[in-house]
């Protein structure tokens, strides 16, 4: 996906691993750049989304997965400490949206806000993302 | 209220106790009622109800062959027959000055009807009424003729002329001033009753107006943006109204098409230029979504039965594919699973945005209903206004909402062009169209429907 290429090109050099940039080792907890953040949680679980509790339209997009019986990692970031930053990082990743969440990635690669996660359903395509990032198995 | 749709609504106000008899005696009585309103559609019409006074002194009937005096009579005892050239007998068309309203004098106030009827006032049948003669006899005496008032302003009293002595005459006067002063009482009464009742009558007609008017009503004016959004409901009203104009003529040149066996190429422009259609009433929807998401939602630029089974602004694209039903068969296998596949994912993101939905609503609830009750220190004020701040927010996301479900359709139309051939595709956009124009004319039959 576009972003994940925007991604690659700022590790140029690095070691590649499954996703195509470096992740360093001895991450940790420590300063690490929000945007790095991001891509690591997105890689640590098949299904990952970004929320606000509050936020209605993320409960949409949970109610989707799970009413698709798939079972999403869910990341409130007003319950995050640096949860501001991260939503700065994901507004930047999206372009022109008017709201940071929800954004959902699935097998570590980045599928969007709703409405790219909706149309991505219906023209059949976010199925078999599913099941090839383990996350459905029928 | 429909009936009111169909004809130009008189004010139409009965007073209580005014009878009016018709000139064939007991076939057309019409009884005076004090209503609001009257139901004026035809076919709900009862000889009963013939006779409406309005505040406006337009009296029209709607009984055929009731007479009631005209206004420019003269005060005649031969008044018998020229009654009966002022014979009123068609539905609507009568007038009578009702300036008794106006009248500043006791007048009493009787309308004579044809020939040998009479009117009895306000229920004082011994005043005024003498059987079935005419009360049109003159008293002669100069004392009475002030309560004779008829010749320049409408009906004419009626009264009882007999020989009199002076002591009779006086007692008389003052009988008959009582009588004067109590029914001017009663005829404010009944005015001021009236008057309140078309003041309502004016409020409502007025929401009406204002309604219609945001329903695209054009005023002739025209958009001088004054409003921004009401201008934008309007203009999306007016767009609409093209479009679907438009979409209506697409959809007959498409059946022609069809029915006209013509090739693939051919028929693929014009499937091409229907969901290229669609595509434009998504664009319109868009941006009448951003000027006021609560007219779209509310559906009002659609017809009552549309309506009632919108889901966030518009169709469900998981219906769509129901009223496919069998009209696409032949399908391969693969189609089969493909607008299978699709039947379900248009329906699982129809329940997450309605799921959504309802988490808004009741985070609304939420925000509203946690709002202390006074005002008292600057603090709640605060508060108050801080949960207002919030509940704006979540309104906020209800276009976000709109907008997805808009996306919904608009995808799973495309979906299905996708899956389809185009002679399939073709027949698909017929039906589609089909049952949304029957759907249509259900709402105006439902409205044109006769009640009682």
């Amino acid at each position: 996906m576009q972003y994940q290429y925007k991604y690659q090109h700022q590790q140029q050099g690095a070691e590649s691993s499954s996703w195509g940039y470096y992740v360093p080792a001895a991450r940790g907890m420590v300063g690490s750049d929000p945007l790095e953040r991001v891509v690591r949680l997105a890689s640590e679980s098949a299904v990952v989304i970004f929320s606000i509790s509050s936020c209605c339209m993320c409960h949409a997009v949970k109610r989707l997965f799970c009413g698709m019986g798939v079972n999403p990692t869910v990341y409130e970031l007003d319950q995050d400490p640096r949860g501001k930053e991260i939503e700065r990082a994901l507004m930047r990743l999206l372009g022109n949206y008017s709201s940071a969440v929800p954004v959902v990635f699935i097998g570590g690669k980045l599928i969007g806000a709703m409405d790219r996660v909706m149309a991505s359903h219906i023209n059949g395509t976010l199925v078999p993302l599913l099941k090839e990032a383990g996350a459905l198995w029928l | 209220m429909q009936s009111f749709k169909h004809l130009p609504p008189p004010e139409m106000y009965c007073h209580s106790s005014f009878f009016l008899r018709g000139e064939d005696g007991s076939r057309n009585q019409a009884r005076f009622r004090y209503l609001g309103e009257l139901d004026q559609t035809a076919s709900a019409f009862h000889p009963d109800d013939a006779i409406d006074l309005s505040p406006n002194s337009m009296f029209s009937l709607k009984s055929g062959n009731v007479a009631v005096l005209s206004n420019n009579f003269n005060y005649d005892p031969a008044l018998n027959t020229s009654i009966g050239s002022a014979e009123i007998a068609t539905t609507g068309t009568g007038c009578l000055d009702t300036g008794q309203y106006m009248h500043p004098k006791g007048t009493t106030i009787v309308s004579s009807l044809g020939n040998g009827h009479s009117i009895e006032n306000w229920g004082h049948s011994g005043m005024a009424d003498n059987g079935q003669q005419t009360d049109t006899s003159t008293d002669v005496d100069t004392d009475d003729r002030n309560q004779l008032h008829g010749v320049q302003h409408g009906p004419v009293v009626v009264v009882d002329s007999r020989p009199k002595t002076g002591d009779q005459k006086t007692l008389r006067r003052l009988a008959q001033n009582r009588e004067a002063a109590r029914k001017s009482r009663l005829r404010k009464k009944a005015y001021v009753q009236q008057l309140e009742t078309s003041r309502l009558r004016l409020a409502q007609l007025e929401q009406e107006l204002q309604r219609a008017q945001q329903q695209g009503v054009f005023v002739a004016t025209g958009f001088s943006g004054d409003h921004g959004s009401g201008n934008g409901v309007v203009v999306f009203d007016m767009e609409y109204a093209h479009w679907l104009e438009e979409h209506q003529r697409l959809i007959s040149d498409l059946r022609a098409a069809v029915s006209s066996h013509m090739g693939d190429n051919e028929l693929h422009l014009h499937v091409d230029g229907v969901m290229a259609h669609y595509d434009e009433i998504f664009r319109l929807k868009s941006i009448g979504t951003k000027a006021d998401v609560f007219h779209m939602l509310s559906g009002m630029w659609k017809t009552p039965a549309e309506r009632c089974f919108m889901w966030l602004g518009g169709f469900r694209s998981s219906e769509l594919l129901k009223i496919l039903g069998n009209h696409l068969e032949p399908l391969t296998d693969q189609q089969i699973m493909g607008i299978c596949n699709l039947q379900q994912s248009s329906q699982q993101a129809e329940d997450a945005l309605s799921q959504g939905m309802e988490a808004l609503q009741q985070s609304l609830v939420d925000t509203l209903s946690s709002t202390s009750l006074g005002f008292a220190g600057s603090g709640n004020v605060a508060d108050y206004m801080g949960q207002m701040a919030i509940a704006m927010g979540k309104l906020a996301t209800l276009e976000n909402f709109l907008h997805q479900a808009d996306l919904l359709r608009q995808q799973t139309l495309q979906q299905m062009r996708r899956i389809l051939t185009t002679r399939q595709a073709a027949r698909a956009l017929l039906v589609f169209g089909d049952y949304a124009s029957r759907l249509r004319a259900l709402s105006s039959l439902w409205l044109a429907r006769p009640r009682d």
